[in-house]
């Protein structure tokens, strides 16, 4: 870890460039292209999610998408029948953590293999495609929200002011309410990180049977940790459910599965700024590109992802920061310094 | 069993498939006694610690930590009993700094103030103060053996399982070692698996012989360097590497 950006200043700084941004952005870029950075910003608190439990946890989860998309439906299913959004806010966050720890309790605690563990969680997704694609017709109704198969569920009502229910986020809005939360899920986790908890955390990854020799129980560690991933993710597709005001099982597709972790591969695991930059980049590139007909937008962002596993294996912002590290200290001491770190 | 027993294990047994490792171990430790685990290469010496800290499960027999059976308790709960383990390849958190490791060992007994106390002790103690904020796995292995020491003595465990603690050091930081098990007995039993003879003379009080997963004998570190049975098995062979 870099020694520059770890202690509380860095949070300070972090809060304060966030904050400015939140102010700024709105005033200088195209109404337009705010809508589409609003989406941007809300799956950077998706891909956050993915950073925490791979980047520092050491868990390899293929689908975390499925939380972002149990998030999605548990507030699209509860706002329409409750119409005041705090609840289903609340559940958007509650449903996917309570799934997360139940698939978690039963991997964790039967202590599968990390491939394994990747394999199951992608196969956990792609059932939950099925399985909310055959949910068509009128006999797959909660209340009065009708689930609709692949075609999904429309017009979901936006979030209100909690307890008015008929003060509405604008689209606007959203945009503040989705850069505040991914601030505070940002600060959040660089907060729980310098905790006991997150040094445990990390230090499992690093060395599990050390860690449980040193007298913590692995399993309950990993296993808080990915519930509280799939309670982030699940908040975040709670906010997607508001940007599109539409949600559908695509959200548990191969595709989706398979973004979250390109987002992170390219911005590099092991912070929590990598994650966000990664997201916005390919993000920022795939909308690009599907502006013109020239290429074909799949085949360069796979040229892409493959440029950086063989070229920044470590990903954008660990290189950088490494970088940044390196200059400053060939300035004060005059000498090259020998790239020493071992890569896990 | 008597009640100053720290630790014993009742026809202990590990087999690898055909190979049996362990084979009826009974093993008895007094509270703060000092060890001697000797064998040649093979003889179940590393398995045996593996079993007393639950990283592997026994094929049969039992295992008694003051009086109570942690046969089948994980690992972290052998830990919180009060048994600490240096394992033979140096066992550490290689991306975190020396006062990471540390910490983090440190934290798992105690709350925030007293563990960052016994951290700086422990730090001091073994000579790592200069070393806090190197990443451990930047260290040369004996270092990163002393960071795993460091690690296990700020447990403050009631046992202490030492797997060739002086492995790849130099004659000096052996000597060191040394005075450090002699000190730390003081509050700790401890049992010491190793090959260098000059070292064991120098801490040992009572000597465990292990042969083909079995004890050989078991007896003062003089009558053991007397028998003819250990000359031939160990000794003898030691003397020729
Ligand atoms: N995981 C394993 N699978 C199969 N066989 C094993 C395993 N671990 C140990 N053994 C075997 O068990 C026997 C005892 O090994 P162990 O490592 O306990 O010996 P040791 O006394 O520690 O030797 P050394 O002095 O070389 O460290 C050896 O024959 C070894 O090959
Ligand atoms: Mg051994």
């Amino acid at each position: 870890m870099t020694a520059a950006c770890n202690g509380t200043g860095g949070i300070v700084a972090a809060v304060i460039i966030g904050l400015a941004l939140l102010v700024v952005v709105p005033l200088v870029v195209d109404p337009i292209f705010l809508i589409e950075l609003t989406s941007y910003v809300i799956l950077a608190i998706l891909a956050l999610s993915l950073g925490l439990i791979w980047g520092y946890g050491g868990i390899l989860c293929f689908g975390q998408s499925a939380f972002f998309g149990i998030g999605a439906y548990a507030y699209a299913i509860a706002v329409i029948n409750m119409g005041d959004s705090t609840i289903p806010l609340i559940l958007s966050i509650v449903v996917p953590a309570l799934f997360a720890a139940l698939l978690g309790y039963f991997l964790f605690y039967a202590r599968i293999t990390d491939v394994y563990f990747g394999v199951i969680t992608l196969t956990v997704t792609l059932i939950l495609y099925k399985l909310m694609g055959t949910t068509s017709g009128s006999a797959y109704t909660i209340g009065n929200a009708a689930i609709g198969g692949y075609n999904g569920i429309p017009a979901i009502p936006p979030l209100n002011l909690p307890g008015s229910p008929t003060t509405f986020l604008s689209l606007d809005g959203l945009f503040y309410a989705a850069g505040l939360t991914l601030l505070a899920v940002y600060v959040g986790l660089r907060l729980m990180l310098k905790s006991r908890f997150g040094q445990v955390v990390v230090a499992i990854r690093e060395n599990e049977r050390r860690a449980e020799l040193l007298g913590y129980d692995a399993r309950f560690y990993k296993l808080a940790a990915f519930t509280i991933g799939g309670g982030i993710a699940g908040l975040a597709g709670c906010l997607f459910a508001n940007w599109g005001m539409f949600i559908s099982p695509d959200v548990f597709g191969l595709a989706q599965s398979a973004q979250v972790i390109i987002w992170v591969i390219v911005g590099g695991t092991g912070t929590l700024l990598g994650p966000i930059v990664g997201c916005f980049l390919v993000q920022w590139i795939a909308t690009q590109l599907g502006t013109q007909q020239v290429l074909n937008a799949n085949l360069v962002l796979g040229t892409i992802l493959i440029g950086f596993v063989l070229l920044v294996p470590k990903g954008i912002t660990p290189t950088v920061l490494d970088l940044i590290e390196r200059t400053c200290q060939r300035r004060s001491y005059a000498k090259p310094l020998v790239e020493k770190r071992s890569v896990s | 069993m008597s009640a100053e027993c720290v630790l014993e294990t009742r026809g202990l047994e590990k087999r690898f498939g055909g190979v049996v490792a362990i084979s009826s171990v009974d093993f008895n430790l007094k509270q703060r006694e000092l060890r001697c685990l000797i064998g040649p290469n093979g003889a179940g010496k590393s398995t045996f610690f593996k079993m007393l800290t639950a990283q592997i499960k026994p094929t049969t027999g039992q295992i008694l930590f003051e009086g109570v059976e942690i046969t089948k308790a994980q690992p972290h709960q052998v830990s919180q009993l009060g048994i600490g383990i240096k394992n033979q390849v140096p066992d550490v958190f290689n991306n975190l700094t020396v006062r990471e490791n540390i910490s983090v060992a440190a934290r798992s007994r105690h709350g925030k103030a007293r563990a960052a106390a016994i951290a700086s002790e422990v730090t001091e103690r073994l000579g790592l103060t200069g070393l806090v904020g190197r990443l451990v796995g930047e260290l040369a292995h004996g270092q990163r053996q002393w960071v795993e020491l460091a690690m296990v003595v700020a447990l403050e465990p009631k046992l202490i399982l030492l797997d060739e603690p002086a492995a790849g050091m130099t004659a000096d930081e052996t000597n060191r070692t040394a005075e450090l098990i002699r000190e730390v007995n003081k509050t700790a039993a401890i049992v010491v698996v190793e090959h260098d003879m000059q070292f064991i003379k120098q801490i040992a009080h009572t000597v465990t012989v292990f042969h083909q997963g079995r004890v050989l004998v078991e007896d003062t570190m003089e009558n053991i360097q007397g028998n003819e049975l250990v000359r031939e098995i160990y000794l003898g062979k030691a003397d020729d590497d």
